[in-house]
């Protein structure tokens, strides 16, 4: 019988499953975009997450006592062994949809890392410090992308206030630590949500007002992610995203 | 038996290595070497470093970097990436940046400053989007010729 897996190897393999959903629901949009300036940003910001994935589940077969790899982390998993907030699985929908739901993963995700930078587990701080730099692009522009859909015509208003009133329920995940998560927090290896709540909670407030969009007023909290209970979106995903490797046992390139 | 070689003549087999991406740039020019050390039984260690997490062309660098040490009489050369410190525009070196221009991508500028115009060099330009063809890349637009360009952006 095998040791449970550690809090550290948990961390950073949510981290990792984060990045990869994420980025396979952006390359999604790949020929799809409704311009081609979006369209290619929306790959570039998939091909960051998923380059940051690689990194975080790297890390976690390093510290793996079997002799895992980052394929079967990203390819061998039932649906249950993902542990992914449930935001990044929700569907694309239309365009405002996936830009509320990258701004509301940015929003938590850009200072979540500038203080992960300082961890003293050095694996991470240097993922860490290697993403925010991306992630500050994505921030970026997911926050101007609703301001201006928010501020915009009164078909993209109505469009943004559907996809907050859809996706706002998933927010409050972020910052609701699972069990290995407390164990980190209590020893300041990854960063305290209480400490991080105040700045995330006026950066999606200052811009929701910015974007003349009102903030959601429902006290409904969807979480189950972080331990591997899901919604039904995240089956449908996996199975495109693993059939290769479920098809074809250990092809490569 | 294998002759040792100096840090100096490896430098000078790595600067055959260009990025598949934006050809003009050699891996040295584009800072991504952090490293080179030949150890006492002549063996070579190459340190190098990704531009971006999602970068696709960094398997096939350091697959290069292997041939061309393989091709000068260098049995078995091991190459390492690192993270840390993470990779900024500012390790591109003098000479990239003057490639870069004349291959028609503005180089990274000094922060909130407005690249010039490749070929009119007029600074008013403007940002088209943030992301470009390559993730190193932003796409912007000269409001003088009127011609959109590729801007290498700073990170
Ligand atoms: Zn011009």
């Amino acid at each position: 019988m095998s040791a449970p897996d550690s809090p550290l190897f948990l961390f950073a393999r949510h981290m990792g499953d984060n990045g990869l959903i994420l980025g396979h629901r952006l390359s999604e949009w790949c020929g799809h975009g409704p311009v081609l300036e979006q369209d290619i940003t929306m790959t570039n910001i998939a091909l960051d997450l998923i380059g940051q994935a690689r990194l975080y589940y790297q890390l976690a077969a390093e510290m793996h006592p079997s002799d895992l790899t980052e394929d079967d982390i990203a390819y061998l998993r039932p649906e249950r062994a993902y542990s992914n907030v449930l935001l990044v699985e929700q569907p694309n929908g239309d365009f405002a949809h996936t830009v509320l739901r990258q701004f509301l993963f940015d929003a938590w995700h850009l200072p979540f890392l500038h203080r992960l930078c300082d961890s003293p587990e050095s694996g991470l701080g240097e993922i860490a410090a290697k993403a925010v730099k991306e992630v500050s692009y994505h921030y970026r522009w997911s926050r101007e992308w609703v301001i201006r859909l928010g501020d915009g015509t009164e078909e993209s208003h109505r469009r943004m206030t559907q996809a907050l009133d859809d996706l706002w329920i998933y927010r409050e995940e972020l910052l609701l630590p699972s069990d290995w998560e407390q164990t980190l927090i209590r020893s300041e290896i990854i960063p305290d949500p209480d400490v991080l709540r105040p700045e995330w909670q006026h950066a999606i407030h200052a811009t929701l007002s910015e974007a003349g969009l009102p903030i959601p007023q429902t006290p409904v909290i969807q979480q189950g992610g972080k331990n591997g209970i899901h919604t039904e979106h995240l089956g449908h995903l996996l199975a495109e995203l693993q059939y290769m490797q479920r098809a074809y046992p250990g092809q490569v390139w | 038996m294998t002759a040792t070689r100096s840090r100096d003549e490896i430098l000078q087999i790595l600067s055959r290595v260009c990025d598949p991406e934006i050809p003009v740039l050699t891996v040295l020019d584009l800072g991504i070497i952090r490293d080179v050390s030949v150890e006492n039984d002549s063996s070579v260690i190459v340190t190098i470093t990704p531009t971006y997490s999602g970068c696709p062309a960094m398997r096939l660098i350091e697959t290069e970097i292997r041939a061309v040490l393989v091709e000068a009489g260098i049995p078995d050369p091991v190459i390492r990436t690192i993270l840390h410190p993470a990779w900024t525009t500012d390790w591109m070196t003098p000479a990239g940046r003057e490639k870069l221009e004349r291959f028609g991508i503005a180089p990274p500028q000094p922060r909130d400053q407005h690249p010039p115009c490749p070929r009119c060099h007029s600074r008013n330009t403007r940002e088209l989007s943030a992301f470009g063809s390559t993730a190193c890349k932003a796409l912007w637009q000269c409001q003088d010729c009127k011609e959109p360009f590729d801007y290498f952006k700073c990170h």
